[in-house]
């Protein structure tokens, strides 16, 4: 009774072919701005501007004025790419694929299906509910929880941006394995007393609209997530990008070795202290996480404070705090903080 | 008459989309009654994962996304022409 169909019939190409030729169009352009970003801010850096080369300011300026337009892009062009595949992949589809799974298997799917899924914190409950109303269990509900804001295109697609694929993909990989792990353990717990009970309570409805898209439909539907997203995002990235400038600028080598280098053992759990209650874009976070690691911060406490900002948000615990009781949402912190912590060891170890 | 819900709990999202609904009921001159549904317990009866949720009519036209006001105001005039 609930199902609804988009009603647009099958469309001829030719009717779609002006959407196609737009996109073709805006490829082109986005191709070609990326392309001279790096001539062009060298170029009003140090000829414009007449900034000294090697200078502090020149060096900040020219450093914000390339990767200020370099992120801005490809956010754009990554978002649109990621929300068309995920117009493939439905909240309700996720939820169908995971119905039955055990834990272990269950808890991998979960993790990664919660990269691709669409996700906002304010959708926290309903999915939550949603999941757990279903039959999937706890620790899985969890790993998709854990792994959906934590392994945020934004935040993947500036360290790509920033640091390279091979830093994003690592990103990506230890994410997974936090929020596998994580979810296990805290389905090891049987805390299924410490949901809310009226979760339990709830009668649901029927399943919600299916849609069929066409591809003119999922280009518009990229679209429109690029301008939400970038909308949202890109003043964050400007004060992010320079302050990261000018620490990277202004800083000098190895100031904060000492701090937070490998040798002060409690730089990682300070880290992560500090990073759970502070809420912040991953824009605003990483470029300013970069610069700090070219100046002595090692890279594991680095991550981990990161990871602390960016996966676990005050905002979502009170969010949170409407289905899950104090115990689990301590218990939840907890172990996605010691997982942190142990990963944050980790790579100051290995790197 | 055309009964409207706006499911979601505050975030940006879906004032955005409370204000795209008010907008189009105004300037199409559609009687409709919008109500904004923050409890969870009475959104899960329309079977949402993904909030902000537009119900119209007691049925849940669209999930996790603000639709456009020409997608509104398809859905709203639709209806009228139904009832």
């Amino acid at each position: 009774m609930a199902v609804q169909v988009t009603t647009t019939s099958r469309r001829s190409l030719r009717a779609d072919l002006p959407v196609y030729g737009k996109l073709a169009g805006i490829a082109l352009l986005w191709w070609a701005a990326y392309s001279v970003l790096l001539p062009v801010s060298q170029w009003l850096t140090y000829s414009v501007l007449g900034l000294a080369r090697g200078s502090q300011l020149g060096e900040s300026v020219a450093f914000f004025l390339y990767d200020v337009p370099k992120i801005l892009l490809l956010l754009a062009g990554m978002i649109f790419l990621i929300s068309i595949v995920r117009t493939f992949f439905s909240p309700e589809r996720t939820r169908a694929l995971l119905g039955g799974k055990r834990q272990g298997i269950g808890n991998v799917l979960a993790a990664m299906l919660g990269i691709v899924t669409p996700f906002c914190s304010c959708s926290a409950v309903p999915l939550f509910i949603g999941f757990v109303e279903s039959g999937i269990p706890l620790g899985v509900t969890f790993s998709f929880l854990i792994a959906a804001p934590l392994i945020n295109e934004v935040a993947v697609i500036m360290l790509y941006g920033l640091f390279g694929w091979r830093v994003a993909a690592l990103y990506i990989g230890t994410g997974l394995v936090i929020a596998i792990v994580a979810g296990m353990v805290i389905g090891r717990f049987h805390l299924e007393r410490y949901v809310e009970d009226f979760v339990w309570q709830l009668q649901m409805g029927a399943n919600g609209p299916q849609e069929r898209l066409t591809w003119p439909e999922r280009i518009s539907r990229g679209s429109d997530s690029v301008k939400e997203i970038v909308g949202k995002v890109w003043p964050y990235v400007i004060i992010g990008i320079a302050v990261g400038a000018a620490i990277h600028g202004f800083v000098p080598e190895s100031a904060l070795a000492n701090i937070m280098g490998k040798q002060a053992w409690w730089s990682v759990p300070a880290a992560v202290l500090l990073g759970i209650p502070l809420y912040s874009n991953a824009a605003g976070v990483i470029p300013i996480v970069g610069a700090l690691i070219e100046k002595g911060a090692s890279v594991g406490t680095a991550l981990a404070f990161m990871m602390a900002v960016v996966g676990l948000s005050l905002p979502e615990m009170i969010i949170l705090r409407r289905v899950l009781k104090p115990q689990l949402i301590g218990v939840f912190i907890g172990v996605v903080a010691l997982a942190i912590i142990f990963t944050g060891y980790l790579f100051n170890l290995v790197l | 008459m055309v009964k409207v819900k706006v499911l979601g709990s505050g975030c940006a999202n879906c004032q955005r989309l409370e204000a795209s609904v008010r907008r189009v009921v105004t300037s199409q001159g559609i009687e409709a009654q919008i109500e904004k549904v923050t409890d969870y317990a009475a959104m899960m009866k329309y079977a949402i994962l993904t909030t902000p949720g537009l119900v119209i009519n007691e049925k849940l036209v669209a999930a996790g996304r603000v639709p456009s006001d020409k997608e509104i105001e398809g859905w709203l005039l639709g209806t009228t022409q139904l009832a």
